[in-house]
């Protein structure tokens, strides 16, 4: 694992392995998110790039191994304390609670948080970072613009104030001009300092912006490098870039 | 209407006559059946109009126009894209009531030929008398076939006709309609105020409206209509836009006039419309428990009678001297805390196994429930302490020290279940805005992004069926309190269903709409066993739910009273299609502005 100058790391799996029933999904997972990194898992169909994320969160509890969020095991602590403690997650499709307001859409984010002139500058942040979703505030999450859902999701999930963003395929369905425009945004709210996990299928694109990156099949992780040797890795353009 | 000029037919025959004749079909199929299920014949006791109108009469009629008005706007020429309304609608109405009305004449014809009595119970000399108007076949058939026609373009006339005429003939009829539906209320109401003399000269001696008042009252609401035009929609539009302290300035105004008039109205009134009242009070208070449970939480509970059985058990036990095993005869004060105690404690039993599924298994699990409480007390095993199918009789009234709230006096009652419905309303509203109620609304839209911003979704849900729990054991304590007794076959699934049907009628997740549902749902059509303003309709009551709730979900699933975060997104949605032309533009702000944004953080 490449650590970056003796620091802890934000969120760590340890030979994490877990089960739906009896089918084994990840299979001894090592994975390490470092401060202020912009790093991408990549893989296929059913590897168990979404179950990652939901053993990140305390969603699906590990059958083995440790999941480590900043030096402390946290395989028993419940959703509720992950994201306190500054994991959150724009799931995938965006997924807004579609028939509330967007006003409500961000309030629900910082649902654990009870400072509220801390809620209240988050808010502001927000609407400095995305002023499209400040005209919307009053409207329903549902009838927005695909790009404008994005905004709102990653702005419901800036709302927890993470210290660690989980995206869930953030390009999925979104149309292709607005892919791009996505990826810049996520560069961006990086560029700001915030440390992002990524889970994508569209590898080019999501090793263009990011420092590091695990490939993950059938829920075991196969490459694990920078972002620049895994762009160049010929397996990887073969089984990847090459569909992409 | 499409921004495309459409080429507008030549002729006014120039028509889609497989439409038109498929839209006859349905007019035809519907009279039928309308006459089959035998409502005609049983209404035509009651009279709309002394002589003139019969209720029966009016099931049968309003279909073709009914059908007339939605067939022209139907039917549409093939090739042609949006046209305007003109004569060729009245052509279609003309047509599809015309064919309706000569499936009438075939149905006589029928009537006359064959005996399908077997099978068919409504298919009897009354049907074919009524259908004739007594005047022999072929005057019957001629006048439904003429009728029909004539019904049905009145019904396609009303997308020609201007907007006053169509606005004052609607207030009109539907006026007239709801005047004579609400006789016996009228009848209570002019006597506790002392105008007898109203209500003598509205209605005749046998009931239905007299024609000197028909025509007095209809141009009375006829004028009504043209002076209040534009003013109602532009005060409730003005009601819609009102922000923060304004809006609850007003609401605080409405709520204290709909309070007052709830607290005074019942001494004018006499015992059987208190009586009345009170069953809808009842049925509001489970209908306002359900809508957390399912407005909010969106969890479909198919049991909730379950609940209502509870609180009326749990006070039954508790307060009678006949209990059969226990009876510590308390006073019902003290009774209603164990009410709550158990209410909470069967809440979360039932709660804690299904809440972990999701829709439909939730559904079907909690029907389940629903019918073991029923059969657990209806049980030989528990008879011994609860009496089993003969039930706790001999429930006292609840002694309040002044009075004594007692099923003989209903206005008592009311005023006792008002006092529930208040608290119910008030804690409604108050978690509807509160962290839990966010958190009931999250989970409803989408319990796993819910679960990933960090609600507990188990306890929030749990929250969710205790409070409904605990409303409905109230309501399930004043029913025992009120009729004296309780049974298991006071607790049937039918409740269930038919409070779910109030919530959903009137609109799920509205406060306002729950209080409208009940009022339209049990107070004119009745509750499963306590009879509404309509009488005549106790037979179809179950029917008419039917087709109101299939009719509702297909046409305006937002219910009744729509919230004003419904109302907001309907408007939006126009906003939006008028957008939609603008979008590439708007598609480009947004770049510039992210782009703006990000430079601004850096």
């Amino acid at each position: 694992m490449t650590g970056q100058d003796g620091a802890t790391a934000l969120l760590e799996f340890r030979q994490v392995n877990t089960h739906y029933g009896a089918v084994h999904i990840l299979k001894d997972v090592d994975l390490a998110i470092y401060p202020g990194e912009l790093v991408c898992l990549l893989g296929g169909n059913a590897s168990g790039k979404s179950t990652t994320l939901k053993t990140l969160l305390g969603m699906v509890t590990p059958t083995s191994g440790e999941v480590v969020l900043d030096g402390e095991v946290v395989n028993d602590k419940p959703t509720s304390y992950r994201v306190t403690n500054g994991v959150t997650m724009v799931p995938e499709n965006r997924r807004l609670f579609k028939r509330l307001s967007v006003g409500e859409n961000l309030e629900l984010g910082a649902y654990l948080r009870t400072d509220k002139d801390g809620i209240a500058e988050d808010l502001e942040r927000i609407f400095d970072l995305f002023p499209r979703v400040k005209e919307r505030l009053s409207q329903k999450a549902g009838t927005l613009s695909g790009g404008e859902q994005q905004m709102v999701a990653i702005g419901r999930a800036l709302m927890s104030r993470p210290r660690v963003l989980l995206m869930d395929e953030p390009s999925m369905g979104l149309a292709p001009a607005l892919v791009q425009q996505n990826f810049e945004l996520i560069r961006q709210i990086h560029a700001d300092g915030m440390s992002i996990f990524m889970v994508e299928q569209n590898a080019n694109m999501a090793l263009s912006i990011a420092d590091r990156g695990w490939v993950l099949q059938t829920g075991r992780v196969v490459l694990d490098d920078t972002a620049e040797a895994l762009l160049a890795n010929p397996e990887l353009r073969a089984s990847y870039l090459g569909e992409g | 209407m499409s921004v495309i000029a459409a080429p507008v037919p030549s002729s006014i025959l120039d028509q889609d006559w497989r439409k038109v004749l498929r839209w006859g079909l349905i007019c035809g199929g519907a009279l039928i059946a309308m006459c089959l299920v035998g409502m005609p014949v049983e209404m035509d006791r009651r009279a709309i109009i002394e002589r003139y109108l019969s209720l029966g009469y009016l099931t049968v009629l309003f279909i073709p126009v009914l059908v007339g008005w939605v067939a022209s706007t139907q039917v549409v020429l093939e090739g042609v894209e949006a046209r305007k309304q003109g004569p060729f609608d009245l052509v279609t109405g003309f047509v599809v009531g015309a064919i309706g009305g000569g499936f009438l004449a075939l149905l006589m014809v029928a009537l006359d030929s064959w005996n399908l009595r077997d099978p068919l119970v409504n298919w009897s000399p009354k049907l074919f008398r009524f259908l004739t108007y007594e005047n022999g076949m072929g005057f019957g058939a001629v006048a439904w076939i003429v009728t029909g026609a004539v019904l049905g373009l009145v019904g396609a006339s009303f997308h020609i006709v201007p907007r006053t005429v169509r606005r004052v003939t609607s207030f009109v009829v539907f006026g007239l309609i709801s005047l004579s539906i609400l006789e016996s209320l009228i009848d209570d109401l002019s006597e506790g105020f002392r105008l007898e003399w109203l209500d003598e000269f509205m209605f005749a001696k046998k009931g239905g409206l007299t024609v000197t008042s028909t025509i007095v009252i209809g141009a009375a609401i006829g004028v009504l209509s043209l002076v209040t035009d534009g003013r109602m929609k532009a005060a409730t539009e003005r009601y819609r836009n009102m922000e923060g302290v304004e809006r609850q300035k007003t609401s605080i105004v409405l709520f204290v006039v709909i309070a007052v008039l709830c607290g005074v109205l019942p001494m004018f009134l006499g015992k059987i419309m208190n009586e009345l009242l009170a069953n809808v009070g009842l049925f509001l208070l489970l209908a306002l428990g359900l809508n957390i449970v399912v407005g909010l939480a969106g969890l479909l509970d198919l049991g909730y009678v379950a609940f209502f059985a509870v609180g009326g058990y749990t006070t039954a036990v508790l307060t009678s001297p006949n209990s059969p095993w226990f009876a510590p005869e308390l006073h019902f004060g003290i009774a209603l805390i164990f009410v709550v105690i158990f209410a909470t404690i069967t809440g979360l039993v039932i709660g804690a196994p299904v809440i972990r599924m999701r829709g439909d298994y939730l559904a079907i699990v909690t029907l389940g429930f629903g019918e073991i409480i029923r059969l657990l007390f209806m049980s030989d095993w528990l008879g011994p302490y609860f009496g089993g199918a003969q039930g706790v009789t001999n429930i006292p009234g609840v002694d309040l020290g002044f009075a004594t709230v007692k099923g003989t006096d209903p206005r008592s009652v009311f005023y006792l279940v008002l006092f529930f419905c208040a608290i119910a309303i008030y804690v409604s509203w108050r978690l509807q805005a509160s962290r839990l109620g966010r958190a009931w609304m999250a989970i409803r839209e989408d319990e796993q992004v819910a679960e990933a911003m960090g609600i507990n979704t188990v306890s929030a849900k749990l929250m969710a069926f205790v409070v409904g729990a605990v409303l409905a054991s109230f309501s399930g304590a004043v029913l025992a309190a009120k009729v004296g007794s309780v049974f298991p076959t006071s607790f049937m699934i039918l409740v269930s269903i038919i409070i779910l049907v109030v919530v959903i009628v009137g609109g799920m997740g509205n406060i306002a709409g729950v209080m409208v549902g009940s009022f339209v749902l049990i107070g004119v059509l009745g509750g499963p066993k306590q009879p509404g303003l309509l009488q005549e309709f106790q037979n179809f009551k179950l029917l008419i739910y039917g087709l109101l709730l299939v009719f509702m979900m297909l046409k305006r699933p937002e219910g009744l009273v729509p919230s004003a975060r419904r109302s907001r997104e309907l408007h939006q949605e126009e906003f939006l299609q008028d957008a939609w032309l603008q979008d590439d533009k708007l598609d480009s702000d947004d770049e510039v502005s992210v782009g703006d944004g990000g430079a601004e953080e850096q």
